[in-house]
């Protein structure tokens, strides 16, 4: 396919219709809302459903129920709408339907603004909604990685019958990149054996997160647990930028990723042996990896557009292995390579002590006393 | 090798839709590139101002602190990221809608009345293209006729009566363009 | 000559009553006097009747129907409290030729599920509703519902329900008929075999508007709780036609041309 260039929240709209999307339903949010509206767009002209909701609760009950049908069926929207559609992202997990879910995240909490932000890391990996269960979260860096991982999306959340969260920031919903799409892929014909459709010829089927009974609850719980592991063990997903003999390494995800991968070359350039781990999976997190680097390593970087919530994750991986910083902007804020090569050439020239809090100097930098 | 792009001006003067056009010329030349705007609530009138990085490789941040190259559309634009340019950049300012010279010594300054030029052709709208011209001159990575090119092929067809007019802009862009400093 | 008639045994005895079809063996859970189970034979009788058992799928609420999907012999989902015509909306609008209803009490659809139930109608989803009002909180333990009436005592209302703190009950029915996408509003009791009749009827009408795209479709159903109201089964049935009906009053509200004509 010849390369387009394209708007990051169209493209991952087109590559859901491409990866056979058969029902979308959202709420405008911005920065996701060219999203909504290429679906708006191209959905009917595939003869598929497309509806706007009054709400985000409605809109992922809409997806709930399309899901139970055994559709590929995907919403998306940004940080506050995610918080209203907590309740029914956990009702999707305890019934054990597919769904896939897009979070271009913006600045927050609350209304915040519609600038480019991780703030829903620990929203979206630790806490989307009530109860025992592990969405998978996939956090593309740049407009292609987001079309390629949208296709994958469905895949996986049918594979382990999940939610799988694509989660963007603004700024990649919002920049144009050259996209190769992938080829559109035929609409699935057969439907799942668990799948609602009316009970023609067998007998009655029902979905529900409902169970009375909590020795049958628990039994649920662990068979969601144990799918979780094979994900874990299947779907953990990252990359690598110059670490081979890199004795220091910025780890970011996402946007932070890219902008760590110019201060990277920069510093590289100076001299400095760095490298750049960036993780694709969040959930799985690649724990394994890390825990590996932190052995060779002489100390980290986290980066991110947060105050630090992946960092926690690392700071688990590592188990105390290697000394770690941390460098975040927030609010929407967006860091510049120029700010992470001088946290790198500080990284090297005066690494961090072991007990040093990873916060401490960047906090000190950015709220001086 | 990269190059960094920094459009900017009012909202309303194609500040966006330049940078889309040296978006498709960079992707059609074989290039990695990214076009990041800066989006708000405001939808007319207010600033608008877009990066477009060139490059040969994974581009990694898709904004940068100090662009090799800053186009501005007005006075406000050239105050506020005049500054920012790298030593040795290269600065495209519209002369129409400045009060003062470009200042900086240590970078190539380009200064055209953009608008003037778009109105003696017939359409203040083409000020953008006019201004296009002007930076393709001094352009390392893109040509004027790649420029060209990206018009013809990725402006929607239904808008393709307007391609000689934005031509006839790049071009007239491209002869005026003097450099001032 | 005589012919001896032939001896009686249980082969010739005419069936007069039985399950339909389209009702599980599954005994329910209901108190004694509630009129859940009513409402039940009543949809289970209408989808036999019109043959979309095999094409039904059901949406149990939050409420003391969440196991509604038990008794019913028909593809069934659970949806979170208020969202079932959400939920309903998603599978229509994947399988438009399904028969896809929503059975619903008045804290789940009145209180919850305000915005999604107006927006479904706002937006004519050929769905049907089946719309339990009995003035109270059941599953919960007798707590104020949005249609607890002015007075009526609840635990979350021990001195009676006070508009002035607490409001005014509200008349789903009256409201949903203002919208242009309905295409089928009434409101029936359960109160008595007369009431259940009429019941019966709208229910087909409202499974007859979907059947014909007609639009969305509601018929609200006044109805018992004896173990949260404090009453005897005949107690409570006569408090409904005491004071529910004239709080509530039964008719049609929204009606489509295409149905008025249709006889059932």
């Amino acid at each position: 396919m010849p390369r387009e260039l394209m708007k990051g929240n169209v493209a991952m709209a087109e590559a859901a219709i491409r990866a056979g999307l058969e029902a979308y339903f959202g709420y405008p949010i911005t920065p996701q809302s060219e999203l909504l509206e290429h679906m708006a767009k191209r959905m009917p002209e595939e003869g598929r459903a497309f509806l706007q909701a009054e709400s985000e609760v409605a809109a992922i009950n809409m997806v709930y129920g399309a899901a139970c049908t055994g559709a590929r069926v995907m919403t998306s929207t940004s940080g506050p709408g995610i918080s209203l559609m907590a309740e029914g992202i956990s009702y999707i997990a305890g019934t054990e339907v597919p769904a896939v879910i897009v979070d271009v995240m913006r600045g927050g909490p609350g209304l915040g603004n519609i600038a480019p932000s991780q703030g829903d890391y620990r929203q979206v990996i630790h806490g989307a909604g009530h109860g025992d269960f592990f969405p998978i979260v996939l956090a593309p860096a740049s407009v292609q990685e987001a079309v390629d991982l949208i296709g994958e999306a469905f895949d996986i959340a049918e594979k382990y019958r999940t939610v799988v969260f694509v989660v963007a920031d603004g700024s990649i919903g919002q920049m144009m990149e050259p996209v190769e799409l992938p080829e559109p892929r035929p609409l699935r014909r057969e439907r799942p054996d668990w799948a609602v459709s009316g009970a023609a010829g067998r007998p009655h089927r029902t979905l529900t997160s409902l169970y009375l009974k909590p020795e049958v609850e628990e039994r649920i719980n662990l068979r969601i647990l144990k799918r979780w592991q094979e994900a874990e063990a299947n779907e953990v997903r990252y990359r690598e930028y110059y670490l081979d003999d890199a004795e220091f390494v910025v780890l970011g995800f996402g946007t932070a990723g890219r902008v760590a991968l110019s201060a990277v070359r920069a510093a590289r350039e100076e001299g400095i042996r760095v490298g750049l781990f960036r993780p694709v999976s969040l959930r799985p997190f690649p724990y394994q990896a890390i825990r590996d680097l932190a052995q060779r390593a002489k100390a980290f970087l986290v980066v991110e557009m947060n105050g630090g919530q992946m960092l926690e994750d690392v700071q688990a991986a590592a188990q105390g292995q290697v000394p770690m910083r941390f460098y975040g902007r927030m609010g929407g804020m967006v860091p510049f390579p120029d700010e992470v090569l001088e946290e790198i050439r500080t990284l090297a020239a005066d690494p961090p002590t072991p007990t040093e809090n990873p916060r401490a100097r960047w906090l000190a930098h950015m709220m001086p006393a | 090798m990269q190059t960094e792009i920094l459009i900017a001006g009012f909202g309303g003067q194609g500040v966006l839709f330049a940078g889309q056009v040296l978006a498709y010329a960079a992707m059609d030349a074989g290039y990695e590139v990214t076009w990041f705007p800066s989006y708000g609530p405001e939808m007319r009138g207010g600033t608008a101002n877009c990066t477009v990085i060139i490059a040969d490789e994974e581009i990694g941040s898709p904004l940068v602190a100090h662009p090799k190259v800053l186009m501005a559309l007005n006075a406000p634009s050239l105050d506020r990221f005049e500054p920012q340019v790298q030593p040795e950049g290269l600065i495209v300012a519209n002369a129409s809608l400045l009060s003062r010279p470009v200042e900086r010594q240590d970078v190539t300054a380009i200064t055209l009345k953009a608008n003037h030029i778009a109105e003696e052709l017939g359409d203040r709208r083409m000020a953008n293209m006019v201004m296009l011209g002007a930076l393709s001159t001094h352009l390392p990575v893109l040509t004027l006729e790649q420029i060209k090119a990206a018009l013809r092929d990725h402006l929607p067809k239904r808008k393709h009566h307007l391609l000689e007019a934005n031509y006839r802009a790049l071009d007239t862009g491209a002869a005026r363009a003097r450099i001032v400093a | 000559m005589t012919v001896a008639a032939p001896p009686k045994t249980k082969h010739n005895l005419k069936l007069i009553y039985q399950k339909p079809e389209s009702l599980t063996d599954s005994p329910t859970h209901y108190c004694p006097g509630c009129t859940h189970g009513v409402a039940h034979r009543l949809v289970a009788e209408v989808l036999d009747e019109m043959g979309l058992r095999e094409k039904a799928i059901g949406i149990a609420p939050v409420g003391c129907a969440v196991l509604a999907y038990e008794y019913f012999n028909i593809d069934g989902v659970e949806a979170a409290h208020g969202r079932a015509p959400a939920m309903a909306t998603g599978i229509k609008r994947v399988l438009p030729d399904r028969v896809v209803f929503t059975y619903q009490g008045d804290g789940d659809l009145a209180s919850i599920g305000m915005a999604e139930i107006l927006h479904a109608a706002g937006r004519g989803e050929r769905i049907t509703v089946i719309f339990i009002n009995n003035a109270i909180y059941g599953m919960t333990g007798g707590q104020m519902a949005p249609t607890t009436l002015p007075e009526q005592v609840t635990t979350s209302s021990p001195r009676g329900r006070d508009v002035a703190t607490q409001g005014f009950p509200i008349r789903m029915s009256e409201i949903l008929a203002q919208m242009d996408g309905a295409a089928y509003v009434v409101r029936r009791s359960l109160h008595d075999p007369n009431n259940i009749r009429k019941a019966k009827k709208a229910i087909r009408l409202a499974f007859e508007a979907q059947v014909r795209g007609l639009g969305f479709a509601m018929v609200e159903l006044l109805s018992t709780c004896p173990t949260n109201w404090g009453m005897t089964p005949i107690e409570a049935m006569n408090w409904v036609r005491d004071h529910m009906v004239p709080a509530f009053p039964l008719g049609d509200y929204k009606v489509a041309p295409e149905l008025q004509k249709l006889r059932v």
